[in-house]
């Protein structure tokens, strides 16, 4: 019974780990866009693209293979800027205090014609990337051995949750972007540069989407279409914390990562169901999530 | 994602087939034979399944147009009239797929579709064949109950249905495995995984009926994270795992329980493994029991028919063919056979060839295939399992130990449904 709790633990851990970098980025675009950002999944997807493109680069260099990772992130991050400033700055800058459905559907389409620059790009083979995960190696706890790339994910997700914690609450950046999470008008007419905190936000975010896709990577066959499945995952963890907080997609991410892992251990055929069960249970007595912040009246 | 491919190629072709004597044995074209070709192009299933069924069909079809295939195959085309493919994505909502069938049909009056990958597809498509009367082949699709559930008339699939493949799996097993007590099992939560398990699971009951099944896992499809799955089956006793996954789950699946040796403790019976091998090549788990849904790649017989598939397909994607690729040649060349036996009196209709399709048997590159469940409409071949290992010495694949099964030891008997058989006890198997 220990053996199955500690498993359950640490496979829970990791799993919300896994959520909670995918859904960061989400989440962060929503606190201060009020935008329900569909491409995110193209930014997953193009991050673990281009991290098995790294991957396949570095392979063929003699360079240490503790690098590999630091290069494929990089690699990904790179991407996800580059992506987040054209799609922000080409196409949503023209739809902004459009009707919020309108935008969703311009993210939507975005979507959907990145899923096709994927082919066009990579071709519709699949690709892998796993040499940093065997390169990380394993850890033996009693029967249960861990991937130690597991243990470096969430090492990530923690360092990613205290780094967004300190960043918006010590930092000037972090306090204008609260700011314009609590009222656009309200720090519009204090003066802050809405513009540009919309441009660099959702920059921002898109570097997390590609993170996201780049360090699941070494896990994954990066293949067409893995960024559709990372939409609905992620849109739940974040309607289970609050649309638009940080703190409510790790505390969402961990509830769900410990029901889902306590499912698949102990009653496995509630796994398909148990993180929207959550959801559905959370939304019926929080229906803004578990975080959600106080709305300002307005005149 | 539509394309009518090598028209410009196919018309010249014919002028060089009406004027060379080395054609001269092949009767006039008198008009083109269109074939809708679905498989999927794009999605997750493109990658191991869609893209190697499509160009099975391409590289065959181009074969074919060619009069280029061996005998009995080397008249040009489908009798003499050379095809015309119009390649159709089957990504998207089974809605979709539907639509896209009619489209086929009542828009592009193609004389034959020939497709599907998805066992959901093939189940929604089949009423609707039958409805426009339209001659369909299903390629890959593995579902029993597309012939179980009504008898049908315009609908045919060559590859043998999935039962085969878990009987077969269970077989290799317990030859192999003589001392085990117990098996887990992860397959994907929809019907392939599930009646891909119950199949295993019954085939079990009957062969080695003190063996238990420990662990059973239907993870979401295409969940793609598994850390939680493989923790539950290092706490398992067991000695084998079953699993049907296939193209990104099964190789996630590989990366991540390698990563944490759960190979070491239990053996992996993959039964789509062929399909991946070539892309995990040294990654795929040494010993891990393999099959191909059939005897294809390297499961399949050393025959002439199957080294010159080979060889145009390796020649063209510098990979060598895969099941699905098989299947998909399988496909078209019994519809081939089917064709010709119904134009003895010029073009045939859907009808005439329908009929013509009924029961025929023939050799393909997987093997002697024999129409005989689904009252003549369902194919039956041999199947093969056999045991991998990475050989480092030619940077290669292997399938060693392979142990052949005759098609009627791992298939139902005509007429009854593949579960009841093999809770039944599988009776009237033949198995040498």
């Amino acid at each position: 019974m220990l053996l199955t709790l500690s498993a359950i633990l640490t496979d829970g851990l990791v799993y919300a780990a896994y959520l909670f970098i995918v859904a960061i980025g989400l989440t962060l675009i929503f606190g201060v866009m009020k935008i329900l950002n569909v491409t995110h999944g193209s930014f997953y997807a193009f991050g673990a693209y281009g991290a098995a493109t790294a991957v396949g680069i570095y392979a063929n260099s003699n360079l240490p293979a503790a690098l590999g990772f630091l290069f494929m992130v990089a690699f990904a991050m790179a991407i996800g800027l580059v992506m987040g400033a054209v799609l922000e700055r080409g196409i949503l800058r023209l739809v902004y205090g459009r009707d919020e459905v309108v935008v969703v559907l311009v993210t939507y389409a975005v979507f959907l014609i990145l899923e096709d620059v994927i082919v066009l790009i990579w071709g519709p083979g699949s690709y892998a990337a796993y040499q940093p995960m065997v390169a990380a190696g394993n850890t033996e706890l009693g029967d249960l051995v861990l991937s130690n790339y597991d243990l470096i994910l969430v090492a990530l997700a923690a360092a990613l949750a205290g780094l967004a914690y300190w960043a918006l609450k010590y930092t000037r950046y972090g306090r204008l972007l609260t700011t314009v999470i609590f009222d656009r008008e309200t720090a519009a007419a204090f003066g802050i540069n809405v513009t540009l905190v919309y441009t660099a936000t959702f920059i921002i975010g898109a570097m997390l989407g590609a993170l996201g896709g780049a360090v699941m990577a070494p896990k994954i066959s990066v293949t067409l279409g893995i960024g559709v499945e990372v939409i609905v995952l992620a849109f739940a963890v974040v309607a289970i914390g609050g649309m638009g907080s940080i703190e409510g997609a790790l505390i969402g991410a961990l509830v769900v990562g410990i029901c889902r892992a306590a499912a698949v251990h102990l009653v496995p055929q509630l796994e398909l169901f148990v993180i929207y069960g959550v959801m559905a249970l959370v939304l019926v007595v929080r229906p803004y999530g578990l975080f959600v912040r106080a709305q300002p009246r307005k005149i | 994602m539509q394309s009518y491919a090598r028209i410009p190629v196919a018309l010249a072709a014919i002028a060089v087939a009406s004027s060379g004597p080395a054609q001269a044995q092949q009767p006039a074209a008198s008009a083109l034979v269109k074939l809708g070709i679905v498989s999927f192009l794009t999605g997750p299933a493109a990658s191991p399944f869609g893209i190697p069924g499509r160009n099975g069909a391409e590289i065959v079809i181009e074969a074919l147009n060619a009069g280029k295939a061996p005998a009995p195959f080397n008249q040009v085309g489908l009798g003499g009239s050379k095809i015309e493919a119009k390649y159709v994505d089957e990504a998207g909502t089974v809605a979709n797929v539907v639509t896209e069938f009619r489209n086929l049909v009542q828009r592009d009056q193609v004389d034959a579709v020939v497709g599907y990958v998805s066992s959901g597809s093939c189940l929604a498509v089949a009423p609707v064949a039958e409805e426009l009367k339209a001659l369909t082949v299903f390629y890959d699709c593995g579902t029993p109950r597309i012939f179980e559930e009504k008898p049908r008339s315009y609908v045919f699939r060559v590859s043998p249905h999935a039962t085969m493949d878990n009987v077969a799996a269970a077989r290799y097993l317990v030859a192999k495995k003589k001392n085990l007590t117990s098996f887990s099992g992860i397959n994907q939560n929809y019907a392939w995984g599930q009646d891909s398990w119950r199949d295993f699971v019954g085939a079990m009951k009957v062969l080695a009926p003190k063996v238990e099944a420990d662990k059973v896992l239907f993870p979401k499809l295409f969940v793609g994270e598994y850390g939680a799955e493989v923790s539950t089956l290092l706490t398992s006793k067991a000695q084998a795992l079953h699993t049907s996954f296939y193209d990104g789950d099964l190789e996630a699946f590989v990366y991540q329980e390698q990563a944490r040796g759960l190979d070491k403790r239990m053996t992996m019976i993959m039964t789509t493994g062929e399909a991946a091998i070539w892309r995990l090549r040294d990654k795929m788990p040494e010993g891990t029991i393999i099959g191909g849904r059939g005897a294809n790649g390297p499961l399949a017989r050393d025959t002439e028919i199957k080294k010159w598939f080979e060889k145009i397909y390796t020649d063209r994607y510098n990979l060598p063919p895969t099941y699905p690729a098989y299947q998909m040649a399988q496909s078209l060349l019994g519809l081939k056979i089917a064709y010709e036996k119904a134009a003895k009196d010029g073009k045939p209709n859907a009808d005439a060839i329908a009929a013509a399709f009924k029961g025929i048997e023939f050799e393909g590159p997987a093997g002697h295939v024999k129409m005989a469940l689904g009252d003549g409409h369902q194919g039956i071949t041999e199947t093969a399992y056999g045991t991998y290992r990475f050989n480092k010495q030619k940077q290669m694949p292997e399938i060693v130990d392979i142990i052949r099964y005759p098609a009627e030891c791992v298939n139902p008997p005509p007429g009854v449904e593949a579960d009841k058989w093999i809770a039944d006890g599988m009776k009237g198997a033949k198995c040498n």
